[in-house]
């Protein structure tokens, strides 16, 4: 359980960064908290002859409001999210993520970034950044660009990241003061990865749903914008026949892989409970906080 | 491989401030049995799964062996070889792990009590559900957990200026 030999590099802003991983292209990686790759590379089954540790990068890390927006440096860890003060008031769906993700040793190192860029999909915060309507922020050689977290994944680890990119940033625009949310995640022990989750966003106005955001983790090889699903949810008041209808929008688009977690049957199934249940739990907080 | 590049660490291990040059691929937990020859912190799963081998980095609870040497440059990190009061008395967790049963084989204990200590300082007064919560991430395949959680209370309660009762079962 030795890795193989590489460069370590340690550079000390983004442009620099980008650089190192430019000169060497596919031969070189980002190392963010290291809980994906580090033990990828144990296993020899990921072999970097450069590794590009952005540890070292202040800019990258940090929460910070911009007037509606909310912005997170990619090298913050999941220990500082659930610390974060302004996430608890402003994003407490974050925090309720952050917690059911690994154990607190992993998320002392485990950051958002990582998270989100890896592309694996039993990570959790990709679901939740297509469910808040996150932006990705990418640097590479050739400038900066954004891209909305619901276009970012492309397949298992195959992301609309470049060679040499690195996600630098995430900005999430802060739902209305008094929103209903809930991360509900299906999970076999504490650290698996989930057997299905949902996460939901919603906003209520008389007992009856205004807003509605659906998303799906680990129930397919990208994270799934379940947007039929919050669709029927809208101007309902989350009655029992409209939870089961949005439970079976929730399953049809899910394509899970059958594992240790279950069969493809039993994770689709599950998938259609954690939506029923992330609804009736987000519902729940918008009354209690209206 | 005399052309191995090695690279410049210097940390700060139980107070004790040490330089030595690291290959890249070195993995702290390694750097810390073989190079320091401190052995208390012990590899067991090697998969970043059961906690045997956590160790206090700047005030926080990291599994060694999924960080290289290298990123704990300039780092504070302390092992349970520095977890004693210094004039040779047990700290509140080791008192704690010794009066409540909290190990049997013992192979899991320097992680628990690292992790421990971390959460108490994060923590001073959790809950047992805090506890469980808080030591998730370190595998024991004897106590069933049971008297860990009690030698945790027990340290916390002295570390409070308390004396630990333990609630009815």
């Amino acid at each position: 359980m030795i890795p193989g030999q590489f460069v370590y590099h340690r550079p000390a802003s983004i442009a620099e960064a980008v650089a190192v991983l430019a000169a060497h292209g596919d031969e070189a990686r980002p190392l963010s908290g290291g809980h994906s790759l580090i033990p990828m590379m144990k296993l020899r089954m990921a072999t970097p002859e450069h590794l590009v540790d952005l540890a070292g990068i202040s800019e990258l890390k940090g929460i910070s409001q911009q007037g509606q927006t909310i912005v997170i440096g990619a090298m913050t860890t999941q220990a500082d999210l659930i610390k974060s003060d302004l996430l608890a008031s402003a994003l407490p769906i974050i925090r309720e993520t952050s917690l059911q993700i690994a154990d607190p040793q992993i998320r002392t190192k485990g950051t958002i970034g990582g998270n989100v860029a890896n592309g694996d999909p039993g990570n959790d915060m990709p679901g939740l950044m297509q469910c808040l309507g996150a932006t990705y922020h990418l640097s590479g050689a050739s400038g900066e660009r954004t891209v909305a977290a619901r276009d970012f994944y492309q397949g298992a680890y195959f992301t609309s990241l470049d060679v040499g990119e690195i996600l630098t940033s995430i900005s999430i625009p802060v739902p209305p003061a008094g929103h209903g949310y809930a991360y509900e995640k299906l999970k076999r022990k504490i650290g698996d990865y989930a057997t299905a989750a949902t996460a939901v966003i919603l906003t209520m106005a008389d007992g009856k749903v205004a807003t509605c955001s659906i998303a799906l983790t680990n129930v397919s090889s990208t994270p799934l914008f379940a947007e039929e699903a919050a669709q029927l949810c809208l101007g309902t008041s989350l009655d029992a026949a409209t939870l089961k209808a949005a439970g079976e929008a929730a399953k049809s688009i899910s394509d899970p892989a059958a594992d240790g977690r279950g069969t493809a049957e039993y994770r689709r199934e599950m998938a259609g409970v954690v939506t029923a249940r992330a609804l009736a739990k987000a519902a729940s907080r918008a009354m209690k906080g209206a | 491989m005399s052309d191995v590049q090695t690279y410049p660490v210097t940390v700060t291990v139980n107070g004790k401030k040490i330089q030595r040059f690291v290959e890249s691929r070195t993995l702290l937990i390694h750097f810390l049995r073989e190079e320091l020859n401190l052995t208390g912190s012990h590899i067991g799963c090697e998969t970043s799964h059961c906690g045997a081998c956590t160790v206090e980095i700047d005030g926080t609870s990291v599994k060694s062996c999924t960080m290289f040497a290298v990123q704990a440059n300039g780092a504070v990190v302390n092992t349970v070889e520095g977890l004693a009061n210094s004039d040779g008395t047990l700290h509140a967790l080791q008192e704690g792990f010794r009066q409540m049963h909290g190990l049997q084989c013992g192979f899991c204990t320097p992680g628990m009590l690292m992790r421990a200590k971390v959460l108490l300082s994060e923590n001073p007064d959790p809950t047992e559900e805090e506890i469980r919560h808080g030591i998730a991430g370190n595998l024991c395949r004897c106590t069933g957990y049971q008297n860990i959680v009690k030698a945790i209370q027990y340290a916390a309660a002295k570390l409070n200026g308390r004396t630990y009762q333990e609630a009815a079962e």
